[in-house]
């Protein structure tokens, strides 16, 4: 059983942020990692990329959007409940080291993952750059923590509520006009918004890379439900990755085969509501 | 004392056995009037004085009544039955205790009838089946059906198929061993079990006793009665099988572990006094629970790390509820719990601890069994098309998190009407007949060589037919092809043919030239074997493994490159059966616990 310790609703709508008390995890945990939840006896494994860890306190903090019945679930926690099980730390560690520049670009709840990733860029002595969207202001989260991490951050929403009226990519492509010099893209958020990003870098020969999240069941290398299709080669997400070279893959398919169990979550959130 | 004279001993306090004539059938009890009782009435020859017997038939006050001529040390000459006048007289058995010649009637026990013998020495009143004639009709006995759900039902529930015995039919199967002075099925069991011991003890009716002599060899009776391959094991030793089916060892063994379970009568072997060592095992599958059960067993303070939510290994993520109730693998394990085994679930190593930090954590020992969990696939174009999944990915999401129980349950399952699952072993029949469960409307097994050469036990390939699965034998798949949205829709197949013998001795498939054909599907089960479990080796520095990625070992205990790391099961030999791995872990076991025992043992 593992305890929440803090609890915090980021937007308004349906992003959490949950610190749940996990100490051999939090010492060994990298950026980039991510773990696998389970809320009850009943509950479906969750993978979760953790955003925080605090090595000294045995804490680590999961950031996530309320999407189906096992998020709602978590969400409906409050601090001193407990979940059932927690496994970790899985996936590949980014592999970080003193380039240069980086840029990070984040939407949606890929913005907790990312700025752990750029936490440890920053830590490397990168210059780092950020840039994070979201539809409109009150959807946005961790703006102070990544402007306080970032040399420089741009902001941009979709209906031009704040900050840059635009994509993330319309601001990428402003950074590059500007001659900035850039050593790596990280792109963290929705498939769709990371294939944007990735059509776009491959042009300017940035070299990109991307964190995915595709389905997955144990996360341990055994099911192979989060395969996808690197430079050719069928990888494991939970174990190859979920950091890969954004150029390799293939996106198209991994936004299909995520698709793969939509009608049983929207069942499994139907029935849940009914029983309540 | 065997099976059968426990029966009829067991019959013979309930009341009088009816009895009959082995070659005209007519009844022989007779009733007297005088002392109003029941006998079994024979006419008696000894020497040239011919006269009447009479036997009682209550067999435990067996008293034989002769009017005169057959006293004392007399041997009756013969022995007649009073209808036909054929003789009695045994041409082969003998007397058990003084070797003389015997006579036959047949008795009723329940619902069959038997032989039981008595000796032709009026002083000697041994009675029951003799040695030499019970070895001939032991071989001749069929061997007892295990009564099964009807395939028609079964195939829409995760019930077990199985029943397994009842107390009757495993007596009367128990009562068919030949109980071999040098059982050769025992060495067919990779953990050594006392095979004619415990089966002469459920044939004596000491069920729980027959249970407690196989755990004092397998931890896991209940387990390994459903799940071993005996056809290929201790079964196929049995004498009897060379001239009829050979003893149903397996389903003795579940039936044995089920009563000892269901009656509450699980006794634990003792435990040594503690040594004060601390043992780690990595994994929980069956190489790891028979190593924690052997070491606690020796005293020792054992501790698993097991990486998912709930101990067992396969036994729990891959092996179907309709093969192995969850419910008795919990039992099993709890078992372990009671003899001071703790489980950490959810711990990883080679992530969440390193494989020598276990050493600096405290352990004096680690065995890894993580087993061959990784899946395989063929690398065939469309292979990650939606609805194209790994045997265990399915299998996982079926019996792990319970998928069959969606919605009630948040995990769901691939669904299909029409199922194909590629491959021929004990996996691929869980696939397919789960998939049949899940409601699939037509499952075919799609296996590249023909039914001789299958992998999978005799018990699951019958089952698989009886619920009618299709076999497309001689056939394998170069190709998947799906719709605008990525499904997959129909499989791209080629028909072989079996060329020379390979590696493995079985004949290798080649593919027939322009044999091109296609499957309609809907769904894919890929079961085509599975290569190591790779987080371990994420740190697990200095540990050597082989060209396939297993870990390599330096000694038949499985002693690794990492002093003080032993390892085995799957993770060693590549995907093999439960008892192998366990057969594996015993071996470790006893080398583990002289290591530990003595402080200065050399690694190499």
């Amino acid at each position: 059983m593992h305890t929440i310790v803090d609890r915090q609703e980021l937007t308004k709508r349906d992003l959490i942020s949950l610190t749940l008390e996990a100490p051999q995890i939090a010492r060994k945990i990298r950026p980039g990692q991510f773990v696998v939840l389970r809320v009850n006896d009943t509950g479906e494994r969750v993978p979760l990329t953790v955003a925080y860890r605090d090595a000294a306190n045995g804490t680590v903090t999961i950031i996530f959007q309320v999407v189906g019945k096992s998020t709602a679930m978590l969400a409906s926690l409050g601090v001193g409940d407990a979940i059932k099980d927690l496994c970790g730390p899985l996936g590949k560690a980014e592999h970080i080291e003193k380039i240069g520049t980086v840029v990070g670009i984040g939407g949606g709840s890929g913005i907790a993952v990312l700025h752990h990733l750029l936490t440890g860029h920053r830590e490397a002595g990168n210059h780092i750059i950020g840039v994070v969207g979201a539809r409109q202001k009150d959807l946005l989260i961790l703006e102070d923590e990544m402007r306080a991490l970032c040399d420089e951050l741009i902001v941009t929403t979709d209906d031009g509520s704040y900050g840059v009226h635009g994509k993330v990519t319309d601001a990428l492509a402003a950074l590059v006009e500007r001659h900035e010099h850039i050593d790596r893209v990280i792109a963290v958020g929705p498939l769709i918004m990371m294939r944007a990003v990735t059509e776009m870098t491959r042009i300017y020969g940035l070299p990109t890379e991307v964190s995915l999240n595709p389905i997955m069941v144990d996360g341990t290398g055994m099911c192979g439900g989060c395969r996808c299709s690197v430079g050719g080669e069928t990888k494991f997400a939970c174990v190859d990755g979920p950091h890969f070279d954004a150029f390799k893959v293939d996106f198209d398919e991994l936004i299909q085969r995520n698709s793969m169990y939509g009608r049983d979550e929207r069942l499994s959130l139907l029935t849940s509501i009914k029983a309540r | 004392m065997t099976g059968m004279d426990h029966e009829l001993e067991t019959l013979a306090q309930q009341g009088d056995l009816a009895s009959f004539c082995p070659h005209c059938h007519a009844a022989l009890n007779l009733y007297d009037e005088n002392t109003k009782r029941i006998w079994v009435g024979l006419d008696v020859e000894v020497g040239d004085v011919a006269c009447d017997l009479l036997v009682n038939p209550r067999l435990e006050e067996f008293e034989r009544v002769c009017s005169s001529c057959w006293t004392g040390d007399a041997v009756a000459t013969d022995v007649l039955c009073p209808h036909c006048h054929a003789s009695l007289i045994e041409a082969e058995g003998l007397c058990d205790e003084c070797e003389s010649r015997v006579f036959t009637i047949d008795v009723s026990l329940r619902t069959r009838v038997a032989p039981l013998s008595c000796c032709t020495r009026a002083e000697c009143h041994w009675h029951g089946v003799p040695k030499r004639t019970r070895a001939k009709i032991l071989a001749g006995a069929p061997r007892q059906k295990k009564p099964e759900q009807d395939p028609k039902l079964r195939v829409r529930n995760f019930q077990e198929v199985s029943y397994g015995y009842d107390s009757e039919l495993a007596v009367a199967e128990a009562s068919r061993c030949l109980q071999c002075k040098k059982p050769t099925c025992v060495d067919g069991c990779p953990v050594g079990v006392d095979i004619p011991g415990f089966v002469g003890l459920v044939a004596a009716g000491d069920f729980a006793g027959a249970a407690r002599r196989i755990r004092e060899k397998n931890a896991l009776p209940a387990i390994c009665g459903r799940v071993c391959p005996q056809d290929d094991q201790c079964e196929r030793e049995c004498l009897l099988g060379n001239k009829g089916e050979p003893l149903a060892v397996g389903a003795l063994e579940r039936f044995a572990a089920d009563f000892e379970r269901e009656t509450d009568q699980v006794t634990l072997p003792p435990r040594a006094a503690k040594t004060g060592c601390r043992v780690a095992v990595v994994g929980s599958g069956p190489a790891g629970l028979i190593m924690a059960a052997d070491m606690a067993g020796k005293g020792h303070s054992v501790t698993i790390f097991e990486a998912l939510h709930s101990p067992g290994g396969v036994l729990v993520y891959g092996i179907p509820e309709f093969r192995l109730p969850k419910a008795i693998v919990e039992a099993e394990t709890g078992n372990l719990r009671h003899l001071g085994v703790k489980f950490e679930l959810n711990s990883i190593v080679g992530k969440l601890y390193g494989l020598t930090e276990l050493f600096d954590l405290g352990f004096d020992a680690v065995y890894v069994a993580t087993g061959a969990g990784l899946p395989g696939f063929m690398g065939l174009p469309g292979e990650n098309l939606c609805n194209v999944v790994s045997a265990n990915e399915y299998l996982t999401r079926v019996n792990l998190m319970k998928a069959y129980l969606f919605p009630e349950y948040d995990t769901p399952a691939p669904l299909g009407t029409r199922v194909a699952v590629v491959g021929g072993g004990n996996v691929a029949m869980d696939c397919a007949r789960t998939a049949l469960r899940m409601g699939a409307r037509e499952v075919s097994i799609v296996y590249r060589r023909t039914r001789a050469e299958m992998p999978a036990r005799e018990e699951e390939i019958e089952h698989a037919e009886q619920e009618g699965l299709r076999f497309e034998y001689l056939t394998s798949p170069i190709a998947y092809e799906g719709d605008e949205q990525g499904w997959v829709r129909e499989m791209r197949c080629v028909r072989m043919k079996l060329g020379e013998p390979d590696d493995s001795g079985r004949r290798r498939p080649v593919p027939l030239l322009k044999s091109d054909f296609m499957i309609d599907v809907d769904m894919v089960v890929v079961a085509v074997g599975a290569g190591p479990n790779r987080a371990l080796f994420e740190d697990a520095r200095g540990l050597e493994r082989t060209e396939r990625g297993y870990i390599r070992t330096f000694s038949d205990s499985g002693r690794t490159s990492v002093p003080k790391v032993w390892a085995g099961g799957d993770i060693v030999t590549g995907a093999a059966t439960v008892i192998l791995a366990m057969g594996a872990a015993r071996k470790a076991a006893d080398d583990m616990h002289e290591f530990l025992s003595d402080g200065a043992a050399a690694w190499s």
